[in-house]
């Protein structure tokens, strides 16, 4: 019967007391392990997904929109470029732009958005192929791994987009069909549907002219920007598929094509390209977002910039709550005071007792101070394993909110000062009650007995 | 052997309470005879180390008790003087066993659980060590304190009124024990009471009235 048991079975002694303290712990100590949590795997995503891109060219708008929508594919896109204007940017001799991805966005298939673009995407995120083939001919997808897994896609089979991110809205009439997978890299492409440029256009070729006129007055992200329409398919090319063995210059070369061929399409639209410099250091290249912003209708943005003001601003709010969860930690605390504090007068008899059994002072300080410390130690476990158990459910929500793999058992060093936090609170909470019982005065107190 | 010499206490600025010598032979049982407010229980917390006297000392064999420090008291009163009160209490979270085990844990004596369930046994509780001791009678709590003040074979057991709240049959049977547990394990026994029902069981005994 060592002080730890005994301190123990005091507490449970008091069951409800008990519990009082230990939910007030725990719910503080389990919101601050789940702020810090959701606020490191938020800026991990978003950090891991910027993927070396330096500027974002799309329509004008939002920029955070524009980059929350092409980067991360949780936003709608702000509007289209013409490729006339745009065109400029493709150029593989580009003396400062050393990687260009256009993407044109706007459908989806069962939630996950199709995204028609170049190998060189694949470039960008460092994706792979897993099983079957890279995109090649219009309406051919290659699909991320998450795509696959969910969607219980396979090789050879063939689907309907449907318009937006949201499934279910109005189907276009065009089926494109899997000829490839990739395999997991943890990044946003294994959300992604990809596809050759050309499939976008051709889906809603046929769609705009299928479509009544008031369905256009929403963000139909890819029309022809040509007001006539030109049916003879001239955006439909048999492009060179990659050979089996391809490796990553194969690729880029094609990518280059792709882009060569994209710069012809004058009369067509797409959605944004992502660009990587050749050198960042560059004062030319640094002030490309801003003369593109001042001198053209394009907008231009920084994805670690607005990236970096989002975080500032859900900071705030991060910051205002984890303020709340140390209160209530607090709070706790001085409800772990109290209680030990009251049940001193119920137990003052079995503290001069145990003085008579032979403990010392320090005895019935260390045994109050063990209380205290007991239920702070215990109070956070049981908050910790809550918050973790509450990521573990957030998730999946997680996942379809912002498309990222979330994960609920990672632990962070944050989590362990807070143990230390935890831990001071209980001493500090303990230190005047085990004080208290160490000046018991032992005669007085039997003699009343 | 416990003896006294010259003992006196005063509570704060009260009147100085001035006992008698005590001389009592190892193994000897006594029985110290006062009416309430006499200063019974000053004078058994100042045999027991809970006082300090202002005067005189209070010899343990060869220790004397006012020389130690206040933590050497503390072990060696742990170890060497069991206590038994009025009204017995115990540690309430935990069960009679374990009170007993706690005595052995505090006075640093190896943990010996052959000892506490010989020693129930011996005070007819032995099928209550699993029980908390607020499921006790007064008659079974009493024996457990008995027990408790027995669980390190102390040299001497000092019991304060350990009959005023129990019936005949109780009395007799809590007294029987208590002499014939000290005597096994040879303890100098000092019982301080008002109780008339004892005095014919005693043959030493001290008058604190004269």
């Amino acid at each position: 019967m060592n002080l730890l048991q005994l301190s123990w079975k005091n507490l449970i002694n008091k069951p409800l007391n008990m519990a009082l303290s230990l939910i007030l712990f725990a719910l503080g100590v389990g919101l601050i392990s789940l702020l810090l949590n959701l606020n490191h795997q938020i800026e991990e995503n978003f950090n891991k997904n910027l993927a070396g891109v330096d500027l974002v060219i799309g329509a004008k708008g939002s920029p955070l929109q524009m980059i929350l929508c092409n980067m991360y594919h949780v936003d709608n896109p702000t509007g289209n470029i013409p490729l006339e204007k745009s065109r400029a940017f493709l150029n593989p001799k580009h003396p400062l732009i050393s990687l260009a991805v256009p993407l044109s966005l706007g459908d989806s298939y069962r939630g996950y958005r199709i995204a028609g673009t170049t190998y060189d995407i694949l470039e960008l995120y460092k994706a792979e192929l897993d099983e079957g083939k890279l995109w090649a001919q219009t309406m051919e997808v290659t699909v991320g791994a998450a795509v696959a897994d969910n969607l219980h896609l396979h090789i050879g089979d063939t689907f309907r987009s449907s318009h937006g991110l949201v499934e279910g809205i109005e189907e276009h009439e065009h089926d494109f069909k899997v000829v490839g997978i990739l395999k997991p890299n943890g990044s946003v492409i294994d959300q992604l549907i990809l596809t050759p440029t050309e499939s976008i256009w051709e889906s809603h070729e046929h769609q705009a002219s299928a479509d009544s006129p008031q369905d256009s007055s929403e963000t139909v992200p890819l029309q022809e920007s040509g007001a006539e329409h030109d049916h003879d398919h001239e955006g439909h090319v048999h492009r060179t598929e990659p050979p089996a063995d391809y490796d990553s210059l194969t690729l880029r070369k094609l990518a280059e094509e792709d882009r060569l061929h994209l710069m012809e399409q004058t009369d067509k639209d797409i959605t944004s390209i992502l660009i990587r410099f050749r050198s960042r250091t560059n004062i030319q290249a640094l002030n490309m977002g801003r003369s593109i912003n001042e001198n053209t209708d394009l907008m231009a943005a920084s994805p670690p910039n607005e990236i970096a003001r989002l975080q500032t601003n859900l900071g705030i709010g991060t910051d205002a709550l984890k303020v709340l969860a140390w209160v209530i930690v607090v709070v706790s605390g001085l409800s772990i005071f109290i209680s030990l504090f009251s049940s001193l007068k119920d137990r003052k008899y079995e503290l001069a007792l145990m003085r008579v059994m032979g403990g010392s002072p320090g005895t019935l300080f260390n045994l109050i101070l063990l209380e205290g410390l007991l239920l702070a130690v215990l109070g956070y476990v049981i908050g910790i394993v809550m918050s973790h158990v509450g990521l573990t459910f957030l998730a999946g929500f997680m996942k379809s909110a912002f498309r990222y793999s979330f994960s609920g058992w990672t632990f962070l060093p944050a989590e362990a000062g807070l143990l230390i936090g935890a831990i001071a609170v209980g001493i500090l909470a303990a230190l005047i009650p085990a004080l208290q019982a160490r000046r018991t005065d032992i005669s007085e107190t039997l003699a009343k007995g | 052997m416990l003896k006294t010499e010259n003992l006196q206490y005063s509570y704060n600025s009260g009147p100085a309470l001035r006992f008698p010598d005590i001389h009592c032979e190892t193994g000897e049982h006594w029985l110290l005879l006062g009416q309430s407010g006499c200063g019974k229980t000053t004078l058994l917390h100042l045999l027991g180390g809970l006082l300090t006297p202002r005067q005189g000392k209070v010899i343990l064999g060869q220790t004397t008790l006012n020389a130690l420090s206040s933590s050497q008291l503390d072990k060696f009163r742990g170890k060497n003087i069991g206590i038994i009160f009025q009204n017995p209490h115990f540690v309430r979270s935990l069960t009679v066993g374990e009170n007993l085990a706690l005595a052995q844990q505090l006075a640093g004596v190896p943990a010996d659980k052959n000892r506490i369930v010989h020693l129930l046994d011996r005070l007819a509780i032995g099928h209550k060590i699993n029980a908390k001791t607020s499921d006790l009678s007064q008659g079974e709590r009493q024996r457990a304190a008995i027990a408790r003040a027995l669980v390190n074979k102390p040299e001497v057991i000092l019991a304060d009124e350990p009959t005023s709240a129990l019936d005949d049959v109780n009395t007799e049977e809590v007294i029987r024990l208590l002499e014939e547990t000290a005597s096994e394990v040879n303890a100098t026994l000092l019982v301080v009471t008002h109780d008339g029902r004892l005095k014919e069981k005693f043959s030493k005994q001290i008058n604190l009235n004269g």
